[in-house]
């Protein structure tokens, strides 16, 4: 294994996780009124109920995916009976579609910004970034699913729930088990992680808020502030 | 009894002159920045129009406001939790920045740099959003001004409901009024309830409705929830902003700038009391005619004095009981009954009221042209057609309103009897249910309208509820994080959107663009 995986796939998550978690944190306490969903359907609605719609049921249904998939310990699939080859088949099928899906709203959506003049204008850079990003991480995730096509006994699975369980649990030699992966997976893995560095610095923050406004189905009609 | 009190207005159209002094003031004091050029938080429409933004009253179109669903139960018309929850993905209700109007500034500057040239130079308009310049302006924020437009597009006006439109085409029976909007700070607030941050709150001690600007995620559901309008999308910042009813200048006793510039002194600020139990009991009734009535039963009387009593045990101070008897709020829309709220079939319980306007039937009853109803004029027989107006005020019943222009036209009557014949012309106060005290005082608010009478406003007690010496050396009044200076230009989580040109002045990147033009 050499040094590089080691790093990418052994310290890296930290570093990520650590900018994720801290960076919201600081920002959420430090910088609120920055924080924002920062939509432009004011400016130009254009396909953005149809292209975000799609989007984010995808990309939502693909992070909780991979969530549940990744960190969801082995004996708890032996208890349901699920085989290896079983959720190899169940992740190919709602990866692949939820992702299509997604890639879809985000391709509507970027040609929805770009086309428009107005848009154009007021998109910083950051958002281009993000977007671009966005767009390369899902379509590598996607990429994977020819690769996985070729060997559907679900082994290879298994070593990235084993390096992800070993990430959050931190328990060491976590790298090893990806060392050996196709270099697909591998850059997957590395855009992904990088995307939780990015967060905090743009409007994704707005996803806490997202599971946030949850709690609105229970609130009462009217808020009354005392003085 | 939950008592609660509320600064509120009223308007007095009979009086306004459309002149733009209120929104002009409040533009300066609140909306001169980047992402709000475009909205007003107050703004003079001409009616009969469509309005700004385009066709606000039809809510067929917008779904704002409320509505009873078939248990008799109230939520909003755009949906209900899940739904609206739903929409946060993409909207389907917001209205786009066209619907208002394109922001514009003009290249002044081009007047003075332009080169020799054989024709004088002009200053184009230039879009405040891409910066670039625009070939004609096609709409702004008060397109209609004096009827302007064709009347085949401004009948598309809502309150034509159930009116004979067709017939107003015509020169000589056209008629036009003019409407001053701004936020009604609402006892049932439709924004409010529409907010899934919970970021929209009305104050306890004076009803204002507030945007707080941290905790807006810019949802964006406020904007189609509000039946008036009256919430804007900051498209620089992302957040939603709305009329603050010049809260920092309340809390001080001093009028809200609208009301403070008013040359037609058609503006009135006092307290109203109500029982916020009787709220929901009010906006739910089910026949919407009848909504008018349920909300005057929600106000109590000051002067009762078991009011004062239950009052003044609820905590609520004693300057704000002897403004409360003092309100020509109350007086005008509870006592005299000549104001009324703006849309009530909007289920809100809006807190910004109007007297409707009278002046054209006047001027005709004293040409002999309209018929008599005792010794008043007619005011059936309005130039404003009384249908309008009622669609306005009183969800389409005309009897109040009626009731109303009857003891308006019966004051100047009497006025009239008392200052030119020297008669004390009681007939006519009889006639409307008047007492003499009562008219002389309604003379006294409405006509003379002395500063001291049109407003009373008691002052916020803050010393009771903070320590102001943690106030001391503070940075005052900003947005966002107190003294980081609102919009966190150049920090690591955001700075400006790079496309949007200072509504003020032009940054210096955009003015390299325009001069290589």
């Amino acid at each position: 294994m050499s040094y590089l995986d080691q790093f990418l796939f052994g310290i890296y998550p930290y570093i990520a996780l650590a900018i994720f978690l801290f960076g919201s944190l600081v920002r959420f306490e430090r910088e609120q009124y920055t924080w924002k969903a920062d939509s432009t359907q004011l400016l130009h609605r254009g396909a953005l109920i149809t292209g975000s719609r799609l989007f984010h049921f995808g990309v939502i249904g693909v992070f909780l995916g991979h969530l549940g998939g990744l960190l969801t310990p082995l004996s708890v699939w032996h208890a349901l009976g699920v085989a290896p080859e079983a959720k190899q088949i169940l992740a190919i099928a709602a990866g692949g579609i939820l992702g299509g899906i997604g890639l879809l709203g985000l391709l509507i959506l970027l040609h929805r910004r770009l086309s428009n003049e107005r848009l154009a204008a007021v998109t910083p850079l950051r958002d281009k970034v993000l977007l671009s990003w966005l767009l390369v991480t899902l379509g590598l995730g996607l990429a994977t699913i020819p690769v996985s096509m070729g060997h559907m006994d679900g082994q290879m699975m298994m070593l990235f729930m084993e390096w992800a369980q070993r990430i959050v649990t931190f328990r060491g030699d976590a790298a090893s088990f990806v060392a050996g992966a196709p270099l697909v997976f591998k850059l997957h893995i590395f855009f992904g992680l990088s995307f939780f560095i990015i967060f905090p610095f743009t409007r994704m923050v707005h996803a806490w808020s997202g599971f946030g406004s949850v709690g609105y189905i229970t609130r009462a009609w009217q808020l009354v502030r005392p003085r | 009894m939950k008592i609660r009190a509320q600064v509120a207005m009223v308007l007095n159209l009979d009086k306004c002159i459309g002149c733009h002094t209120c929104s002009i003031t409040c533009k300066n004091v609140w909306t001169s920045r980047d992402g709000v050029e475009y909205a007003w938080f107050n703004n003079v429409e001409t009616k009969p129009g469509i309005g700004y933004p385009k066709e606000w009253e039809n809510q067929e179109k917008w779904k704002g406001g409320w509505q009873r669903n078939s248990a008799g139960k109230l939520e909003p018309r755009q949906g209900g939790k899940l739904r609206i929850l739903a929409n946060i993905f993409g909207n389907p209700n917001l209205p786009e920045i066209d619907d208002y109007y394109e922001p514009f500034t003009y290249d002044y500057e081009h007047l003075q740099n332009a080169p020799l040239m054989q024709t004088p130079p002009t200053a184009r308009p230039v879009s405040v959003i891409t910066g670039q310049k625009m070939d004609k302006i096609e709409w702004g924020p008060n397109w209609e001004d004096d009827l302007g437009g064709e009347f085949s597009k401004r009948s598309k006006d809502q309150l034509f409901k159930d009116v004979e439109k067709e017939m107003y085409s015509t020169f000589e029976n056209t008629f036009m009024m003019y409407l001053p909007r701004l936020c009604e700070h609402c006892l049932n607030p439709a924004c409010v309830a529409s907010c899934p941050s919970g970021s929209i709150y009305k104050r306890e001690d004076d009803g204002i409705v507030l945007v707080d600007q941290d905790k807006c995620r810019g949802w964006r559901m406020c904007i189609s929830g509000c039946p008036y309008k009256k919430i804007y999308y900051n498209w620089e910042s992302g957040k939603a902003e709305k009329c603050t009813f010049c809260y920092p200048r309340i809390e001080g006793g001093q009028p809200t700038v609208c009301s403070e510039s008013c040359v037609g002194r058609i503006r009135y600020l006092g307290v109203l009391l109500y029982d916020a139990d009787q709220i929901e009991t009010a906006a739910s009734v089910a026949n919407e005619e009848n909504l008018y009535n349920a909300q005057l039963k929600v106000f109590l009387d000051p002067n009762l004095p078991s009011v004062i009593e239950e009052a003044r045990k609820q905590g609520i101070p004693e300057s704000w009981l002897e403004s409360a008897r003092k309100s020509p709020v109350y007086k005008m829309a509870v006592e005299w009954k000549i104001a009324f709220p703006l849309h009530p079939e909007y289920r809100t319980l809006p807190m910004v009221w109007y007297i409707p306007p009278l002046s054209p039937i006047q001027a005709a009853a004293e040409r002999g042209v309209l018929g008599r109803n005792g010794i008043l004029p007619d005011v059936s027989e309005m130039r404003i057609p009384v249908k309008y107006l009622a669609n306005l005020l009183t969800a389409g019943d005309e009897k109040p309103v009626l009731a109303a222009l009857d003891k308006m036209l019966a004051m100047r009557a009497y006025m009239r009897g008392v200052s030119v014949d020297k008669t004390e012309n009681l007939e006519v106060l009889k006639q409307v249910g008047l007492t003499q005290a009562q008219v002389e005082e309604m003379y006294q608010i409405m006509a003379i309208a002395n500063y001291e009478d049109r407003f009373v406003i008691p002052s916020s007690h803050k010393e009771m509820v903070e320590d102001s010496f943690n106030d001391k050396a503070s940075c005052g009044f900003t947005f966002g994080n107190g003294c980081s200076g609102g919009v966190s230009s150049g920090t690591l989580f955001g700075k400006k959107k790079e496309g949007s040109i200072i509504f003020v002045d032009m940054p210096k990147s955009r003015k390299k663009a325009a001069q290589a033009e």
